[in-house]
């Protein structure tokens, strides 16, 4: 599920995030800083001492990539945005791999920090996405909001 | 009416599916529909709602064809 225009990329995948090409799509001439966040899997320790094995991702798809569109609608009503993207992963994602990536260029830095952080936080409370623990004895759970 | 129910996370593996096909009467709203979904009552505090992919209240009135979807609490990122 994807919408690639020339200055904005953004979709749901469920191959590993392409950092590199994330970063190039949104480098430009006319922008002097480029921000970039990733959510990445994090270890930890469940309860009765359960590890942490991965997380695995679920997304209603269709509605996600719209509520991307929307997203970088208000953040290019508040920032002078160049380029930006936003790539979320489904699926398996192990420990250190990125789920998902924010990538945004403006032509001061100041602006692609606040929107990079924008972008994410909105993403995180809104997008409909949700992350199972999957632990290290085959068990998963939900996770709740406010826990990660 | 006959709507389209979609059922993620928890709530999908409770149901048992991922998609229901329901008949409901004129002028249900999103929460009667809700209520006939069995597992989803229990959930039901917690539970957000989107009608044709933008989210709705539970007073919204359904309409022939539309596709609900019951959203557990989100945690993508």
């Amino acid at each position: 599920m994807a919408g690639r225009s020339s200055s904005e990329w953004l979709e749901l995948m469920a191959g590993p995030i392409p950092v590199a090409e994330a970063i190039a799509f949104v480098a430009d001439p006319s922008a002097g800083g480029i921000d970039v966040f990733l959510g990445t899997t994090r270890s930890e320790t469940g309860p009765g001492g359960n590890v942490l094995a991965a997380l695995e991702y679920e997304a209603y798809a269709e509605m996600a990539i719209e509520q991307f569109r929307d997203f970088a609608a208000r953040a290019r009503a508040r920032w002078p945005i160049v380029k930006l993207v936003i790539l979320h992963r489904t699926g398996r994602v192990g420990l250190a791999e990125p789920s998902v990536i924010i990538a945004v260029s403006t032509p001061h830095r100041g602006d692609a920090f606040e929107a990079c952080r924008f972008l994410i936080d909105t993403l995180k409370v809104e997008a409909t996405i949700w992350k199972k623990s999957m632990w290290a004895d085959g068990s998963g759970t939900w996770v709740a909001p406010g826990a990660m | 009416m006959r709507i389209k129910v979609r059922l993620f996370a928890g709530l999908r593996e409770s149901v048992g599916t991922d998609e229901l096909l329901m008949e409901v009467p004129e002028n249900a709203t999103v929460a009667d529909a809700a209520g006939r979904v069995p597992a989803a009552q229990t959930a039901s505090g917690s539970l957000a709602y989107a009608v044709n992919r933008a989210y709705a209240r539970p007073q919204t009135i359904l309409h022939d064809g539309d596709e609900l979807a019951l959203i557990p609490p989100v945690s993508g990122g």
